[in-house]
């Protein structure tokens, strides 16, 4: 288990409870109240550290290293049913940007997503999670598949951004995302949207324009990463709190805004703590959208979406 | 001391007295696997040792597709004319009689419409053993009528691609099989019925430039060739030497033209599978 900076507390008291235990077991000594005493004290300091979350600790939450990413999404939500499908029919198969058809209960989606690695081996084999221009235009090739034959398309956000890369501007990374989100807008079938980890900027938005957008408890989407704003506006990464502070970029802040539909619970200290509660809290959340979704005719759906989109926006006069 | 003691000196056994082993007991794949040709049959013609897909042709492919080989074959006696009287090192209706009697095919490739895992499928298979799979129009037109069938009957589609290109033969007729086949395809798209396209050991030149390339999912066996202009005609015109595993299955999987690749065991599973999921179905087990 790894534990973040603020968690440290948390790590402590788990330590001094283990050590207890042993001492119960291995000695005669009775232990139990003290044991006790311990577990009472770390249920207390896991809520209050839990409860009071900094947007940077939700930051570091949402990229924590433990966290579910889009395939263990994918194999809990549709087990053996996923079919992966690869390529953009035009020069690559982006590795960063997984998708294919899968059923979530009696229902096929096309689902898509950025995937991370779990070890140095893998991150650098998935980019980091990071797409390049062949992955959006794989996952817009498969958008555009599902939307042929009417099947819903989920997508699951979870990158540190578009990977800037010198080939990426030649083959027209902003011309990828720019023509992923105008299809979005009018693509015909019901989108569904979930902030799984991280969703920075456009690299995030490139699979995220949708009817209904769904975001985890511990995760963050804004314009850009709260490092490269402190390093922007403040030139230092030191102002990396402040500034994820100042984007307004948690769940709730985006709820409020409006871009966001739906907060999904996690349990307490993250979707990792208790991943088969995360999965089926998704589940359900993407079933129960995917309900409100479905009746609507073509035509309703995309104007409702380019109205939604419309009318963020604040503005004066 | 030797065992046994030669009498005479010299062979004597006159030609016809020889015994031989019965051809096509065994099987050698590429990398010198020998394996027992029932074993290879039972094993969807596969070599056990190094999973080497061994070419089959249309019979085969029907037999793996469809349940208990069950199938009505379309269009079966289409066959080719000589619109040009074409003349290379043969005649082209001769070369179209040997190929005729050599394979006791009709022509490059065969249709046909059956069950697979309970649900109707429409399979055009091509056969390499006619011809080097070369696409005149006769294998045009038969794409195109089955196509026709699974619009009529709203059955999905699927092509199995083997094949050197347009068949030279027929000249300009053979490039226009390529607007054809594909202009069929652009229908059955129009009407939502899922096409799906599998590349096997070889899909070169013309098929590439047309159906093989044009699957709602193109999928292909392992190791396969596929490509425009095959390996020799790039090295000579390039002067390059080509890259390990270029124009392979994998190869293409990585430059994204393939949605995945199947093992010729999986393959009845994983197309219906697609098909079921595409078209929103419960899953068949």
């Amino acid at each position: 288990m790894e534990y973040l900076d603020f968690e440290l507390p948390i790590k402590e008291l788990e330590e001094q409870l283990q050590k207890c235990q042993v001492i119960g077991e291995e000695s005669d000594v009775d232990v139990t109240q003290t044991c006790k005493q311990i577990e009472k004290k770390l249920q207390a300091t896991k809520k209050d550290i839990y409860k009071n979350l900094t947007a940077w600790q939700r930051v570091q939450l949402s990229r924590h290293p433990d966290r579910p990413y889009t395939l263990d999404y994918v194999k809990a939500l549709c087990g053996d049913t996923f079919l992966e499908l690869h390529g953009d029919r035009n020069f690559k198969d982006d590795k960063a940007m997984i998708g294919g058809l899968g059923k979530i209960g009696d229902q096929s989606f096309m689902i898509i997503g950025q995937q991370k690695g779990y070890n140095t081996k893998t991150r650098q084999y998935r980019n980091f999670g990071m797409a390049n221009p062949e992955g959006y235009r794989k996952a817009l090739r498969l958008m555009k598949s599902a939307e042929k034959f009417g099947i819903p398309v989920l997508t699951l956000l979870d990158t540190p951004g578009a990977y800037p890369g010198l080939e990426a501007e030649e083959r027209g990374q902003g011309e990828a995302i720019a023509r992923n989100i105008l299809e979005m807008t009018r693509l015909k079938v019901p989108i569904i949207t979930v902030v799984i980890g991280e969703g920075a900027s456009g690299g995030a938005l490139g699979i995220g324009v949708g009817d209904k957008i769904l975001m985890l408890e511990n995760t963050w989407y804004s314009v850009i990463s709260p490092e490269s704003c402190s390093s922007i506006l403040w030139r230092s990464w030191e102002f990396k709190e402040r500034a994820a502070d100042a984007l307004k970029l948690t769940a709730t802040d985006m709820k409020k805004m409006k871009i966001v539909d739906e907060i999904v619970k996690e349990p307490l200290g993250g979707a990792h703590k208790d991943r088969e509660t995360t999965y089926s809290t998704v589940k359900n959340a993407i079933l129960e959208t995917y309900d409100q979704l479905k009746g609507f005719s073509e035509k309703d759906l995309v104007n409702q979406r380019i109205e939604k989109y419309a009318n963020i926006g604040v503005v004066k006069g | 001391m030797a065992w046994f003691k030669r009498k005479e000196k010299g062979i004597h056994t006159s030609t016809e007295d020889k015994k031989d082993t019965p051809k096509g007991l065994w099987y050698k794949s590429p990398t010198g696997k020998i394996v027992d040709t029932k074993e290879l049959e039972k094993n969807f013609y596969i070599s056990p040792e190094d999973g080497y897909h061994v070419r089959i042709g249309s019979k085969e492919y029907f037999e793996i597709l469809f349940d208990d080989n069950k199938f009505k074959e379309l269009d079966e006696n289409l066959t080719s004319k000589d619109p040009l009287s074409f003349e290379d090192t043969k005649k082209y209706p001769d070369r179209l009689k040997a190929a005729q009697d050599k394979t006791k095919l009709k022509d490059a490739v065969r249709t046909a419409v059956g069950k697979s895992k309970g649900k109707d499928l429409v399979v055009a298979a091509m056969d390499f053993s006619f011809i080097g799979g070369s696409m005149g129009s006769v294998v045009g037109e038969k794409i195109a009528r089955a196509a026709n069938y699974s619009l009529k009957n709203n059955v999905p589609f699927m092509i199995i691609s083997k094949s050197g290109g347009a068949r030279m033969m027929e000249a300009a007729l053979s490039l226009m099989q390529l607007a054809k086949t594909s202009a069929k395809l652009a229908q059955l798209a129009d009407a939502q019925i899922p096409y799906i396209s599998l590349c096997t050991d070889p899909t070169t030149g013309g098929t590439t430039a047309s159906f093989a390339m044009l699957g709602d999912i193109n999928i292909a066996e392992p190791g396969a060739l596929i490509g425009f202009a095959g390996p020799r005609v790039v090295r000579d015109t390039t002067g390059q030497e080509l890259p390990e595993g270029f124009q392979t299955s994998e190869f293409l999987l990585e430059h994204g033209f393939l949605d995945f690749i199947t093992l010729r065991s999986e393959l009845k599973d994983k197309v219906n599978q697609y098909i079921d999921l595409i078209t929103n179905a419960p899953l068949r087990a």
